[in-house]
């Protein structure tokens, strides 16, 4: 039986920011399976970092709802939802954005720490997967040290780090030479082998286009399509 | 929560300019709240100590309602029930029988106050001895005045002269007296120096008709801070349908009143100066907040909880609060310690102006440690209030919005 990790049913976002109403979304209905790869792309506003942002309980939609492991999240209160965030979900954004004032081991075991998990849980996750990222010998350094590269994977490995339920990833290549690219695609694809963690991209990029194993996409807020890939 | 320590160590230093400016702000502010505390401090203990020293002492008992109606009548006689109370922080009782008599010499009369003391005793609070400007301290078993200058050159006369005293003595009886003058003091005060006339006190209580009587037992005491206390104690132990006990801040209330009026007034100033850095402090906490939102944007995204950062924000004002109040209070020490022992002397005419009064025509500044505590509270409280800000700013702070600015 497959276990269903990320529901949307019937989501509309309306922003009524400005006089004319924008509808970023426009009743998506989506279910993301554990362990999933996939790809959401499409059009600049077509709607992708909304429903990013809705499915990681950033935002709200403003009708339908969004289960994540069977538990609706749209009825949550904002610091419910911190805490949601925490114990399920892991981030990584286009600018990486580590902790500047931590260290790269530091910014992995962060999220670990807030979780008051015991240190030596923390000191051989953060070892584990630092090496994972190839970025073993570089834990003492702090971001500006690194490349945006090896930010990124820093970035990976702090999303990783407490075994969340899913991994969003925000145009995560968006500033990626190709070579860390390809680095950083190689090193996502085997932890989702590896440890069938499920992970939904954003992204414009072709080249984590032709990875995913899944793929949908979305114009004007609604999803045109929905192609599944074996790779 | 050592991460949170961490961080917020860390921040303070991620612009150290800005903290240094900042940390620099409040290290001045505290040198300058301390050097204007403890000369003011010091101003007016050397004030108070002077005028208790002088004649006051720091707490006197005598009959009740003497001090209302200041008679010879209401003279008392030193009993077990009083001498049994001269326990720490009590040394000893110094004891004075006072009135105001007629003093003649030849053609010459002038009304004086005649204080009958012991001389050893009245000397260890008032150093009596030590304004003698001509003769020899008197004994207690002399039958000899010590007069002030100002009063013996009215009266003209001099060392070994005979004077005539005429009061009303204890419940009426006459009280006349022939002494001669033995010593001569000199007070700063014209006021004192025109009056005050010292016998022995056995010579004064014979002369009011007084025999064993005291019109007031000044204390003096090895605790000078602990004197309200003191006092309490000793309304508890004495019988206050017979006597009572005052305070000096009680006796001279003209005093209290005038020091709380300047240190009102040095408080609004030190309040100012307090609101100037205040305000330098919160810009400094605007741009922190405002340089940061995309990161606390983040930090809320990825689950930490907004009072951990509210936290955060807090610890780094208070560090850099900390900094510039440590820096201050070690500024200001070798100051304070100098001026103290190295007291600052007024010009002539301000020093006469103090000698008048019997105060010592010196500034020294006093060093207290709770001047320096003080500021440390009024920069964690000012900051603390301020740490408000950027803690709403967080609490309402929406991520996306943040992470997109």
């Amino acid at each position: 039986m497959k276990e269903i990790v990320i529901k949307a049913s019937g989501v509309h976002k309306t922003y009524n920011e400005t006089k004319v109403p924008v509808h970023a979304l426009r009743g998506v209905d989506l279910e993301i399976e554990k362990g999933e790869f996939t790809a959401i792309v499409g059009p600049s506003g077509s709607g992708k970092s909304t429903l990013l942002n809705i499915i990681g309980g950033l935002d709200r939609p403003s009708e339908g709802k969004i289960e994540v492991g069977g538990k609706d999240i749209s009825t949550l209160s904002d610091n419910q939802l911190i805490d949601f965030r925490r114990e399920n979900i892991g981030f990584v954004f286009q600018a990486y954005n580590l902790i500047p004032v931590l260290t790269a081991k530091e910014n992995v075991s962060f999220v670990m720490e807030l979780q008051n998990r015991s240190k030596t849980e923390v000191d051989n996750r953060v070892k584990e997967l630092l090496d994972a990222v190839g970025l073993g010998d570089r834990g003492d350094n702090r971001p500006a040290e690194l490349s945006g590269g090896q930010q990124q994977r820093v970035a990976v490995a702090r999303a990783l780090a407490p075994k969340p339920t899913f991994i969003l990833a925000d145009e995560p290549t968006a500033n990626l030479d190709s070579t860390s690219t390809a680095n950083l695609l190689d090193i996502m694809a085997r932890l989702n082998k590896e440890e069938n963690i499920t992970f939904v991209f954003s992204t414009h990029d072709r080249r984590v286009v032709d990875r995913a194993r899944r793929v949908i996409t979305l114009v004007d807020g609604k999803i045109q399509t929905d192609e599944h890939f074996k790779r | 929560m050592f991460s949170i320590f961490k961080m917020a160590f860390r921040n303070i230093w991620r612009n150290k300019r800005r903290t240094l400016i900042t940390a620099t702000s409040i290290m001045f502010a505290v040198f300058f709240a301390v050097a204007m505390q403890s000369l003011q401090k010091g101003a007016w203990d050397n004030m108070v100590s002077s005028v208790i020293n002088y004649y006051f002492g720091y707490a006197q008992v005598h009959k009740k309602g003497y001090w209302e109606e200041q008679s010879i009548n209401k003279a008392f006689a030193v009993n077990d029930e009083i001498t049994n109370t001269k326990k720490s922080p009590i040394e000893e009782y110094i004891p004075r029988i006072e009135s105001f008599a007629l003093a003649s010499s030849g053609p010459r009369t002038k009304g004086t106050l005649v204080i009958g003391v012991d001389p050893e005793l009245e000397n260890s609070l008032t150093d009596l001895k030590e304004k003698l400007i001509k003769g020899t301290y008197f004994e207690a078993s002399d039958k000899a005045v010590v007069i002030a200058e100002g009063l013996a050159d009215y009266l003209k006369v001099d060392l070994r002269d005979t004077l005539i005293l005429v009061s009303q003595g204890y419940r009426g009886v006459n009280a006349v007296g022939k002494y001669a003058v033995k010593g001569m003091v000199k007070f700063p005060s014209g006021e004192l120096n025109n009056q005050m006339l010292y016998l022995p006190l056995a010579a004064a209580q014979q002369f009011y008709g007084a025999e064993e009587l005291v019109t007031t037992l000044v204390l003096k005491t090895d605790q000078p801070k602990a004197i309200k206390q003191t006092v309490a104690n000793l309304r508890h132990e004495l019988d206050t349908n017979k006597y009572e006990i005052m305070d000096w801040e009680e006796m001279i209330p003209d005093l209290v009143q005038a020091r709380e009026l300047d240190e009102f007034g040095s408080t609004i100033v030190l309040w100012i100066l307090y609101l100037i850095i205040g305000f330098g402090i919160f810009g400094t906490l605007l741009m922190m907040v405002k340089e940061r939102s995309y990161e606390f944007g983040v930090l809320t995204a990825i689950g930490m909880p907004r009072w951990k950062q509210s936290l955060i924000v807090w610890l780094e004002i208070i560090f850099i609060g900390i900094i510039g109040a440590i820096a201050g209070m070690i500024l200001a020490t070798p100051l304070v310690l100098y001026f103290k022992n190295n007291p600052i002397q007024l010009p002539q005419e301000m020093a006469e102006a103090y000698e008048k009064f019997g105060v010592e025509p010196i500034i020294p500044m006093a060093f207290d440690p709770k001047i320096f505590l003080l500021q440390a509270f009024v920069i964690l409280g000012m900051v603390t209030l301020m740490a408000l800000y950027p803690m709403i700013k967080i609490s309402l702070l929406n991520p996306i919005k943040a992470m997109r600015e």
